[in-house]
């Protein structure tokens, strides 16, 4: 999932100080499963923000809204008419459900609260931990099932480094290496032959560095035909 | 290969090679640069001039190179790719090659966390595996890692490091090998404190037969303190140094004395240990003492082959 990390509350209280009305807009899924911006996380926002409004005296109106996925336009638009009513949207969401409502409503001015960081997994109770990059060109059948791409902080191919130290790494001595989970995992399969290769540069035109991604699935687009349907029912 | 490096031409002689480091300064001062390379010529066969060392932004390995040629003394440039994409790798080799430069170490390099750049952005297009694959294509080949063709390529003799004392340890050697198979024509190691585990590491090399087909510098450190000792067993990842040599360094009534004796000691056994072929020296902020121990270690004078 994604994992994001509220703002620090200084930050956002400066960033919504000069706004009236205020929507703080949540997201049901991964944001709240991650306890970024979630139902729970948007009321103890909206009351901070209306304590400390009212404390620095200032006339703000604040309402908390949470919609079941921001990232996309059928969702965003239940809550339509609460966005047109608002000086500022401030978004709980992750990145994308704070530009999901900026793109459908470019008058409204969006904020977000949130810091989007991660594609991560939950390893125990308040850790989730980075295990891709969208690379766009998975390898993980060839390391393992580790992906080195996202979990070693020089993204080798043909690691470890030289300051893999007792199976860490050397950018943070809490974090495990992952040549050295790779090479343990591999051994336990007795398959540490695929290491043994050298691997060639990668091909990175299909992450970011190739530009902007857009992935087009032409079997799954909708047909002129069934796109006037749609609207027809709306 | 055959390149015009002298480094390349000692170890193909069979004699003992000696390699030495020089720091760039954190500064445009070409100086302390132009100053070293008087101090240490004729002490060694070729000076490593690191690239932005743990991350931290000095003159440039290539410029340094230049500057200390000027002085007739053998550079090896060292070139990371922590700092620049294949572009620009392949852009520097072909300028190095092209400034004189015949000796390049190939990196991955130094995370930026450990520098004073801490909030630069990394690269890490290639790792140096991939690095030296693709400068041997470029340099026999002459052709690039994208295909294309190039005319006049570079004319380098390529090098790499690796580290015995870093995990998993029964990987070291194979990756070894790796480099090996990627084109590396000479290897550093990783300073070497702990001499039985540096002997194991290089049987399991010879085992492989990698002493035959890469030529081997191993890496050696001299300490000035019991203090820089424990702080390298303590807080530099993948370096080992074990307890007695901290002692030794602790007990001594001249700890610089004693560091430069056990570094003397150190290259002794290391010229008698079948498959290694040089020692590289790396008197981190301590240059003014190579020449000493090179000297000390009966490695004078060095050859000159033409």
């Amino acid at each position: 999932m994604i994992v994001a990390k509220r703002k620090p509350m200084a930050e956002i209280a400066e960033m919504v100080a000069p706004y009236k009305t205020v929507k703080v807009i949540g997201c049901r899924s991964c944001v709240a499963i991650c306890l970024a911006g979630g139902e729970k996380e948007v009321k103890m926002l909206v009351s901070a923000l209306r304590l400390k409004a009212k404390k620095e005296g200032r006339k703000q109106e604040f309402e908390g809204l949470v919609v079941e996925r921001q990232c996309e336009k059928e969702w965003v638009e239940e809550v339509e008419g609460k966005i047109l009513d608002s000086d500022l949207v401030l978004s709980m969401a992750c990145s994308l459900g704070a530009q999901t409502i900026g793109d459908m409503y470019p008058k409204k001015i969006v904020f977000p609260a949130l810091n989007t960081g991660i594609f991560g997994v939950p390893e125990e109770q308040g850790v989730w931990s980075e295990k891709c990059v969208g690379c766009g060109n998975c390898i993980i059948h060839t390391t393992g099932g580790i992906c080195p791409i996202a979990r070693c902080a020089k993204s080798m191919l043909n690691g470890p480094c030289g300051g893999s130290s007792n199976g860490k790494c050397e950018v943070n001595l809490e974090v495990d290496c992952a040549w050295y989970a790779i090479h343990e995992r591999l051994k336990l399969q007795n398959r540490l032959d695929l290491i043994e290769q050298v691997s060639p540069p990668k091909d990175w035109s299909t992450s970011h560095s190739g530009g902007r991604r857009v992935y087009v699935r032409d079997d799954a687009k909708l047909t002129q035909h069934q796109k006037k349907g749609k609207e027809a029912v709306r | 290969m055959k390149t015009g490096s002298n480094l390349e031409k000692v170890f193909e002689s069979g004699k003992f090679a000696v390699t030495a480091e020089i720091g760039p300064p954190q500064s445009a001062n070409p100086e302390p640069l132009t100053h070293h390379a008087k101090m240490l010529k004729g002490y060694a066969d070729a000076f490593n001039l690191t690239d932005n060392q743990t991350a931290v932004v000095r003159l440039s390995s290539i410029a340094s190179a230049v500057i200390i040629m000027r002085e007739g003394i053998e550079p090896v440039i060292q070139m990371t790719c922590r700092d620049r994409n294949r572009i620009a790798l392949q852009s520097d080799l072909l300028g190095a090659s092209a400034l004189g430069i015949r000796n390049v170490l190939c990196l991955t390099g130094d995370h930026q966390i450990f520098g004073n750049e801490k909030a630069s952005k990394s690269v890490f297009d290639f790792d140096s595996v991939s690095e030296i694959s693709v400068f041997d294509k470029l340099r026999r080949e002459g052709k690039q890692a994208g295909g294309q063709e190039i005319k006049d390529p570079p004319k380098v003799y390529l090098g790499c490091a690796e580290n015995p004392f870093a995990t998993p340890y029964e990987f070291r050697a194979t990756r070894l090998a790796k480099k090996v198979a990627a084109g590396a024509d000479f290897v550093q190691t990783q300073a070497i404190f702990d001499m039985d585990m540096f002997e194991k590491w290089m049987d399991e090399v010879r085992a492989r037969g990698l002493d035959k087909k890469v030529h081997i510098l191993a890496g050696v450190l001299p300490m000035k303190t019991a203090g820089a000792a424990r702080y390298m067993k303590n807080k530099v990842p993948g370096m080992i140094v074990p307890n007695q040599i901290i002692d030794r360094m602790k007990n001594a009534k001249d700890s610089k004395e004693e560091g430069i004796k056990l570094c003397v000691e150190q290259i002794e056994t290391l010229k008698a240990m079948k498959g290694v072929h040089g020692v590289h020296i790396m008197a981190v902020m301590w240059e003014e003492m190579v020449p000493r121990i090179v000297e000390e270690a009966g490695l004078l004078p060095r050859p000159s082959i033409e």
